[in-house]
């Protein structure tokens, strides 16, 4: 049985009903790694000692009666910005390379207590910045629906690792829309939930206000198992709050009769792509069929978040990254002569082009003279933005757009223009703005390139999103075209 | 030429709570280096704080006490600035909104004047790591980063390093009342940094200031204070430009010398600590913290006064720190002799604990053996000169003295006989002293007491001596 | 406001990195490219508009002052690019 092939929440059966174990579930998985990694890049590392002993321990459980709970046994893979005790975490950075965390990341603590088996590290956008992968220190991550094009980013392994079937889970990080971008261009399910749903405790930080952990899977199903067994209140971070965690399985009927979607012009506008347009607009029409009520609305704020999001995330990175000075960890200079020395050398060797760019613009953006024109400008354009949203909720379920304005684009084809890059993230990062959760699910493809579809919810209500996703999925069968 | 001279105060100190203000590593001091630490104190990636709840009771504790007013909705911010004392490279600390406000230090004058030194603002924030220089280059120990501070920053009301000096102990008498810090400065719990301009006498614009950082005692808080006074007037009168320096006070030396900068620019980029969320002090909160506050120095000062009826000087020195008011009132009350009880402690012990380097807290003997040797005193049993001795000895043994008085055979001899045979006996001796003595030399009689005191090895009862030996010399 | 090389140079050294001449010219170009793109928020009339931090009002999360445990020393130095018996070492501060 080709395992790997699989979805989470079928591998989880097969092992609740004893057809399978859960150490040949992660050694399909790493099998398939071994097949394909080499082209797809996601891997940066891989814990296979670690994950076949813990494989060992859960099918000894399993043999002695016991019925697993949560992940069931399904392994995860974990973008390598998200603490692992004992294994790497290099952001795709030089800066961090030795460095081996000593302690787990809350959302890893969860991963480990719900029965899931981590399979190792993923690549990324260095420290999150960018829209494509390709600003990894180490090597590049393909699109596995075509090599000669990007699976976007700043998860894009992530996403990636899950279409080609490296892993049925992973998790990703959001900041700008670095979970849903790439889900869209890998044609499979990522949800960002609201800000302070899942703990950013041991995830290093890019933007501290925007930061969320992602999951990514293949269908609408493994994506709120994920979601369900890393949610939640975290006494170790205190921008996350008490309010309850759905049981997101309750979600996932078809059913969307009379629910409100708002479709919001501006994110129908010029810069996209007709292709994927068309593919919006059938969406829409299932959703309709399904019963939803769909509605066209105005967010005017809408073309003012991309400006307040590069300023707030520029300089909350600047700050974030300070720390990375290789004093205490990650690499120092050998060149470096005095205390003073050692900060600039090390990290102009270790910081990749990107990196330097966002902390100088944010250093700028916070510096004497100009914070009050840059940053706070943005903190206020932010409240504006926010409130916004919460005006239209009043109204409206959930909000309906692309996630991207276009398909995978090819390497090199953006990295020329800085705000070319930077304007692929126009339709997500509205959302990170606001501190909402949101979705991408696969609805088509253009050129065998996969267009994803983006809802975007109320505070808290991941219900909702999954609930829609759900119905949507239910009505079509992309999640179904694998690799 | 005459100048008028303004100074501010910022004074940092350690607050007493178990646990670090963004993670739950023990502040214990010692330990052996890079033991109290985690991935918070650290700065490791990933990492976020978790304000510790004491510490802002403290900070709000410390402002009452120094009436401010408690900043109602208030949150963190960050400095960002590198140095490696400094783990994430920023500091997490209070900038637009300090926790309190607004608030004064009565201080009083050498001319027996009150005079209120305003206070600006207190906050909160964490300690930075300890550096240690070696040859083979700069140790890090991380133990210390992350210990919670409250930073004190004085109004520029002070007019003279003296008013300064009184500033800063009263500021310390207040809070080690409190409780909040022990505010040592030679251990380093209570540090404090100046900013010192000179202006033209009635003019109302303040000059370039400077400040003055590494003054490890009140005593380097004057003299630097008084340096740099000297050293701004020259420069003016000299015709030479005064910059805004930081300047570093060198006590071996007794001068300051500007400091190469910590940054190259001082430019520190504030803005709100998002790992962190706003802070709603309601009114709730602030009165259960004012009930903690104990009785503080001026208030007890002032109860001395009308309780024990010792004058308001004596008081003042007295609840100079908690611990020496308290072992003065338990002593008072159970000898029932107020003045004896603070000259003791003001006198002989104060001068004994200062050459021992001793706290009152450490003190061996306890105010009921205090009370107990006053009692001695004054019931005639033993002589005061007797019981300057004793105290020696309680303050090394921690024996009561009626234990001292028994093995040192130590009580005094009142008894005329005996000590008119000692004085005939030195009178008979030195007839010369007694000459100088009628032909005016007033001390000649000190002289032939301390001899009879000496003979007598300090028991006679002085007042006897004395009057059975201006009786002798009349005889004679 | 346009983006000069002083102004590079000021922000690199605050930042703590260095660049190469022609890294300088393209960073002018970026930053100055980027900001114009960020002058579209004066479009916005905020004077009366208050500014938020966390997207939503959060207040009063603390912790209880009490001792959890520590890393292991071995722990911090393993991961200590240089180091000094029980220290972590760096080159020495010029004062």
């Amino acid at each position: 049985m080709e395992l790997h092939k699989l979805k989470a929440h079928e591998l989880k059966d097969l092992i609740n009903n004893k057809e399978v174990k859960v150490e040949e579930v992660t050694e399909s998985f790493f099998s398939r790694i071994d097949k394909v990694d080499h082209k797809i890049g996601a891997y940066l590392y891989k814990s296979k000692e670690e994950a076949v002993n813990n494989c060992k321990e859960l099918d000894a459980r399993i043999a002695s009666g016991e019925k697993l709970e949560g992940l069931g046994g399904v392994p995860v893979a974990i973008k390598d910005n998200i603490s692992v005790k004992g294994m790497q975490n290099t952001c795709a950075s030089k800066i961090l390379e030795g460095y081996i965390a000593p302690y787990d990341a809350t959302v890893t603590k969860k991963i480990k207590e719900n029965n899931g088996i981590i399979l190792g590290k993923l690549n990324m956008d260095e420290f999150a910045m960018g829209s494509s992968n390709e600003n990894s220190a180490f090597k590049k991550v393909v699109n596995p629906w075509n090599e000669e094009c990007v699976p976007g980013g700043s998860s894009g392994a992530s996403a990636a690792a899950v279409a080609a079937l490296e892993a049925p889970l992973t998790l990703g990080t959001e900041t700008g829309g670095s979970v849903r971008q790439p889900a869209s261009l890998c044609g499979v399910v990522g949800l960002k939930p609201t800000y302070g749903r899942i703990s950013r405790y041991g995830v290093t930080a890019f933007g501290s206000t925007l930061d969320q952990v992602g999951t990514i899977g293949r269908d609408v199903e493994d994506c709120a198992l994920l979601t369900g067994a890393i949610a939640g209140v975290d006494k170790m971070d205190f921008t996350t709050v008490s309010t309850p965690v759905q049981d997101y399985k309750k979600s996932l009927v078809k059913d969307i009769k009379g629910k409100k979607i708002g479709i919001p012009v501006e994110y129908f506008g010029d810069g996209l792509d007709d292709n994927v347009r068309k593919c919006v607009d059938e969406a829409i029409k299932v959703l309709e069929d399904n019963g939803a009520i769909v509605k066209k609305i105005s967010l005017p704020l809408t073309e003012y978040s991309l400006a307040a999001y590069y300023i707030i995330s520029s300089a909350e990175a600047s700050s974030n990254l300070a720390r990375f000075d290789g004093i205490r960890y990650g690499h120092r200079s050998k060149e470096s002569q005095d205390a003073v020395d050692i900060y600039i050398k090390s990290r102009s060797e270790g910081f990749g082009k990107e990196v330097k760019r966002r902390i100088m613009l944010g250093t700028y953006a916070l510096s004497s003279g100009y914070y009050d024109a840059y940053y706070k400008k943005a903190l206020k354009v932010r409240n504006l933005i926010k409130q916004e949203f919460v005006k239209t909720f009043e109204e409206f379920d959930v909000l309906l757009s692309p996630t991207s304005p276009s398909t995978a684009f090819k390497f090199g084809e953006k990295t020329k223009d800085v705000l070319s890059m930077y304007l692929s993230d126009i339709y997500t990062v509205p959302v990170n703005i606001a501190g909402l959760p949101a979705i991408s699910v696969p609805c088509g493809f253009v050129n065998n390139l996969p267009v994803g579809l983006q809802f975007i919810g109320n505070y808290f209500r991941e219900d909702v999103l999954f609930n829609m996703a759900y119905s949507y999925e239910a009505a079509t069968d992309w999640h179904k075209k694998a690799l | 030429m005459e100048y008028e001279v303004v100074i501010g105060l910022e004074v940092h100190t350690e607050l007493l709570t178990k646990t670090k203000i963004y993670c739950g590593c023990t502040t214990e001091f010692g330990g052996q280096p890079n033991t109290h630490v985690c991935p918070v104190c650290l700065g490791l990636p990933g990492a976020l704080p978790h304000l510790n709840k004491k510490v802002v009771e403290y900070g709000i504790k410390s402002g009452l006490a120094l009436n401010c007013s408690i900043t109602k909705y208030g949150r963190m911010d960050r400095k960002n600035y590198f140095y490696p004392d400094c783990p994430k490279n920023y500091q997490i600390t209070q900038d637009e909104l300090p926790l309190c406000r607004d608030g004064y230090i009565e201080v009083e004058l050498e001319d027996g004047t009150k005079k209120r030194v305003g206070i600006e603002r207190i906050h909160i924030e964490e300690d930075a790591a300890k550096l240690l220089h070696t040859p083979a280059g700069t140790l890090v120990d991380f133990n210390r980063s992350g210990v919670p501070l409250a930073e004190i920053v004085s109004k520029p009301d002070m007019r003279s390093p003296k008013e300064a000096v009184k500033y800063l102990e009263r500021l310390k008498s207040i809070l080690s009342s409190t409780k909040v810090s022990d505010c040592k400065m030679e251990e380093g719990s209570l540090r404090c940094d100046a900013n010192i301009s000179i202006m033209e006498k009635g003019s109302d614009t303040f000059g370039v200031r400077t400040e003055i950082k590494n003054m490890n005692s009140f005593k380097a808080l004057e003299k630097a204070l008084n340096y740099e006074i000297d050293r701004q007037i020259k420069a003016v009168e000299s015709g030479e430009k005064l910059t805004q320096d930081t300047r570093r006070w060198d006590d071996t030396k007794g001068e300051t010398t500007v400091m190469r900068s910590k940054e190259f620019a001082n430019d520190y980029r504030y803005f709100p600590e998002g790992d962190l969320v706003t802070l709603n002090i309601d009114d709730e909160w602030i009165e259960e913290i004012r009930k903690t506050i104990p009785e503080l120095p001026h208030e007890k000062e002032a109860r001395f006064v009308k309780e024990f009826g010792i004058p308001k000087h004596d008081a003042s020195v007295i609840t100079f720190t908690m611990s020496m008011a308290d072992f003065f009132e338990k002593t008072a009350k159970i000898s029932e002799d107020a003045k004896s009880a603070s000259n003791w402690l003001m006198g002989d012990i104060s001068k004994i604990m200062k050459e021992n380097a001793t706290w009152v807290e450490d003190l061996k003997f306890t105010p009921e053996q205090l009370a107990e040797l006053i009692k001695l005193i004054n019931s005639g049993t033993i002589s005061n000169a007797i019981g300057k001795k004793i105290i020696v000895t309680m303050f090394s043994t921690g024996k009561s003295p009626k234990t001292i008085v028994e093995e040192e055979g130590l009580i005094q001899n009142s008894d005329e006989g005996s000590i008119l045979e000692v004085v005939n006996k030195v009178l008979d001796e030195n007839s010369k002293s007694i000459e100088d003595f009628k032909n005016g030399k007033k001390r000649a009689l000190g002289f032939v007491v301390g001899l009879i005191m000496k003979e007598t090895r300090g028991k006679a009862n002085p007042q006897i001596v004395n009057k059975l030996v201006n009786e002798e010399i009349k005889k004679r | 406001m346009s983006v000069s090389k002083k102004d590079v140079e000021y922000v690199a050294e605050l930042a703590r990195l260095s660049f190469t001449e022609d890294e300088k010219e393209e960073l002018i170009g970026d930053l100055n490219s980027v900001l114009g793109y960020i002058e579209k928020l004066n479009e916005l009339d905020t004077k009366d508009t208050d500014i938020i931090v966390n997207p939503y009002y959060i207040e009063n999360k603390f912790r209880e002052d009490e001792i959890e445990p520590s890393l292991e020393l071995k722990t911090v130095l393993n991961n200590a690019p240089q180091r000094l018996e029980e220290y972590v070492i760096v080159p020495k501060i010029i004062e």
